[in-house]
């Protein structure tokens, strides 16, 4: 009696002292600074020049991004390059991944452990060191791509891919996808190392070849973690900034056809290369990309977590 | 020199010594300031220290605004040219330096980037430029039997010959930084044919538009420079040109007086520099000048007068000469002579003696609004210098893109 009545009356600090630590830091660096930028595009500049007056537009921004020229042209274009992207990245990092995990798997593999850190190097280095390793390789004045391609007198295949604007992007999913490679194989080479030998074992018993085995008993086991890559690879390549700017510059180089989110939120919030700051409009586009990201995680969470079969085992 | 220093030393400040905190977004001249400059300021003002305080460059003109704003900015500060120093000093936190003396030597167009709209008020005193044109490999030159080349279709001879005889590239170009094309193309060679400042004001004023003859021509001659590059120029950067050059790979390069110190570091031939060609011989060459830095002083400093005595020393002959000898190829924006060491920046210099200069076409007004002219002009050269794109649409599209927004003053 005693007990239920303390437990009713008493607020359970502790509770708070244990939450507060994580909430305050949570909500210093990442909700009020969300909070104020999309705060930030509900208001337009007035008057000229920039630091000046402000006035409530409502979500004129957003109507403007769009659906006015110019601004539609510019997120639209940008919204289809990270899709492409995404879609490239996606569909070659998987195969690739779930491949090198499968045969970084299978028992008494030698040198397994030096493969695995090879392959998962990339992924260590600095984005911009990875995309400038990248550009040199396929510079056409000193670069080895060229150069190997001479050699086996079929330099003709050669194209400055870079700075084509039919292969800018589709390069740089892939720069992308080569340095990135590492985390699905390492997420799935977990999932795979979690099955228990026994079912393994069993399916081979009863004659299942390795193929079987690995389509009808493994695949399924690891299903979930296609979801987790799917999200990572989702977030990390609407977020995929650095590389674009590191190399093709603030204005997507060339003709835009490299433009990402990124890049036009950059182009749009701090100015630079002959175009002057808005803020406002910068803000708006970075609310975009918050809430197409967050539609993205909810279907993850609601379309494919809640839904994806996990197996006790 | 000490006439100069002693009137701009007046004895009321000779007993309190005062420390100016110097701004600026030159990480790079650090040494120079310390080392040369401010020991040569000193020389004259005793009671005065200087801190040189730079930011980087990418942040400078945000952190600028912070400062203003919170009242913690330096004593004197650099000055972006064009707009935004004008929102600051709308803003109120610039002050007039119409008054002071040494302003004198420097032309409207040298003040047009630190000088309101209505060509009145000017808020910071002009220091340095920088010119564009085409400096050349003389050990090629000599190789070929080939001179510089004065006119247009001397200029296509040369490159005709260089091409012909195939150990140089041509041209040091690439089309993957844009802005390269933009500035090291249009800009550079453009004046040439819209006549400078005439058709940057006519462009300015609404009197003409970039589909007029001037502007396209001007843009069809940078597309035809195409046969003249390395293979493959969509991935050749500019830093790709910075090395192919002085490794005596190419025989030209559209470059800019910016670029002599790097060249002097890693060229083993003797260089020389040649103007834009103009189309027939005799005719008025323009330049394309780049008014970059300024420097002005905070008005609610502590130390006003001392920072304001600085500014002013800022534009003597004394202060242009130490510069543009610590840096070669940054050229004062004063009247008067000075003597520069470097035989590179000699001869640029010797340009303006009858050549007209003009700042970068989009530079003033045109880039204010979304599509800016300049973003433009760097998306669309490269197509043009690729011949994806005729000159007669690159001219159209900007045209459309500024009209979009631009409203010419009304006069």
């Amino acid at each position: 009696m005693l007990r239920v009545h303390c437990a009713t009356s008493r607020f359970p600090l502790h509770i708070v002292v244990f939450i507060a630590p994580a909430l305050v830091i949570y909500t210093v660096l990442m909700v009020y600074p969300i909070a104020a930028t999309l705060a930030e595009s509900l208001y337009r500049a007035t008057g000229s020049g920039s630091g000046g007056q402000t006035a409530f537009a409502g979500i004129d921004n957003y109507l403007a991004l769009v659906g006015a020229r110019p601004w539609a042209v510019r997120f639209w274009g940008a919204l289809e390059h990270n899709v492409a992207f995404f879609l490239i990245q996606f569909l070659v990092q998987n195969p690739l991944g779930l491949l090198l995990a499968v045969l970084l798997s299978r028992p008494g593999l030698r040198l397994g452990a030096a493969y695995r850190t090879i392959l998962y190097v990339p992924a260590m280095l600095s984005i911009v060191i990875a995309g400038f390793v990248w550009q040199l390789m396929l510079n056409p004045l000193w670069g080895i791509v060229k150069a190997s391609l001479d050699v086996l007198h079929i330099g003709g295949l050669f194209h400055p891919w870079l700075g084509l604007e039919s292969s800018a992007l589709i390069a740089l999913a892939l720069i992308s996808t080569w340095q990135f490679l590492g985390m699905p194989m390492m997420l799935y080479l977990t999932s795979l190392i979690a099955i228990p030998s026994e079912i393994v074992d069993a399916a081979r018993v009863d004659g299942a070849s390795a193929w079987t085995t690995f389509w009808r008993i493994q695949f399924p086991l690891i299903l979930p973690t296609v979801g987790i890559v799917a999200i990572l690879t989702y977030t990390g390549s609407l977020n995929a900034f650095d590389l674009v700017f590191a190399l093709q510059g603030p204005l997507a180089a060339p003709n835009y056809a490299t433009d990402v989110l990124g890049t036009l939120f950059y182009r749009t919030y701090f100015g630079g290369m002959g175009t002057a700051a808005d803020p406002a409009m910068g803000s708006t586009i970075a609310g975009m990309t918050f809430v197409i990201v967050l539609a993205g995680v909810l279907v993850y969470l609601i379309g494919w977590q809640r839904r994806a079969t996990v197996y006790e085992l | 020199m000490v006439a100069l220093g002693a009137n701009g030393g007046p004895a009321v400040h000779a007993q309190t010594p005062v420390n100016l905190v110097l701004e600026s977004w030159r990480v790079e001249d650090a040494a120079i300031w310390e080392g040369t400059i401010i020991p040569a300021y000193q020389a004259t003002h005793k009671d005065v220290t200087i801190t040189y305080r730079p930011t980087n460059s990418s942040f400078y003109n945000a952190a600028l605004g912070t400062e203003l704003q919170g009242g913690t900015v330096g004593d004197v500060f650099a000055c972006q040219p064009f707009d935004t120093s004008e929102a600051f000093y709308n803003q109120g936190y610039l002050p007039k330096i119409n008054d002071m003396p040494e302003l004198a030597h420097f032309s409207a167009l040298a003040r047009s980037g630190w000088t309101t709209r209505d060509g009145v008020n000017t808020y910071c005193m002009p220091v340095a430029s920088v010119m564009e044109g085409f400096t050349y490999n003389k050990d090629a030159f000599d190789k070929l039997g080939l001179t510089p080349p004065n006119t247009r279709a001397e200029f296509f001879q040369v490159l005709d010959a260089i091409k012909k005889d195939g150990t140089y590239i041509p041209l040091a170009m690439g089309t993957y930084d844009g802005w390269t094309v933009g500035d090291r193309g249009l800009y550079s060679n453009g004046p040439n044919f819209w006549k400078g400042e005439e058709g940057r004001q006519a462009l300015i004023g609404g009197t003409a538009k970039l589909t007029d003859p001037q502007f396209v021509d001007a843009m069809r001659f940078v597309a035809q420079w195409r046969p003249y590059l390395a293979a493959d120029p969509e991935a050749i950067k500019y830093t790709d040109t910075q090395e192919m050059f002085p490794l005596g790979q190419a025989a030209i390069m559209p470059a800019g007086s910016w670029e002599i110190s790097l060249f002097r570091q890693k060229a083993k031939f003797p260089m020389g520099v040649f103007m834009p060609p103009v189309a027939n011989p005799g005719d008025q060459h323009y330049i394309d000048q780049q008014i970059d830095i300024a420097f002005t002083y905070n008005p609610k400093s502590a130390n006003v007068d001392a920072a304001r005595q600085f500014v002013d020393w800022l534009g003597t002959a004394e202060f242009a000469t130490l510069y543009s000898n610590a840096l070669p190829g940054f050229f004062t924006l004063g009247d008067y002579e000075v003597q520069v060491a470097d035989p590179l920046a000699q001869e640029y210099l010797s340009w303006l003696k009858n050549a007209k200069p003009t700042l970068r076409l989009a530079e003033q007004y045109l880039s204010t609004g979304n599509p800016s002219l300049e973003s433009d002009l760097f998306t669309l050269m490269p197509q043009v210098l690729n011949g994806t794109l005729a000159p007669e649409d690159a001219a159209r599209m900007a045209q459309q893109d500024l009209d979009s927004w631009y409203q010419p003053p009304q006069r």
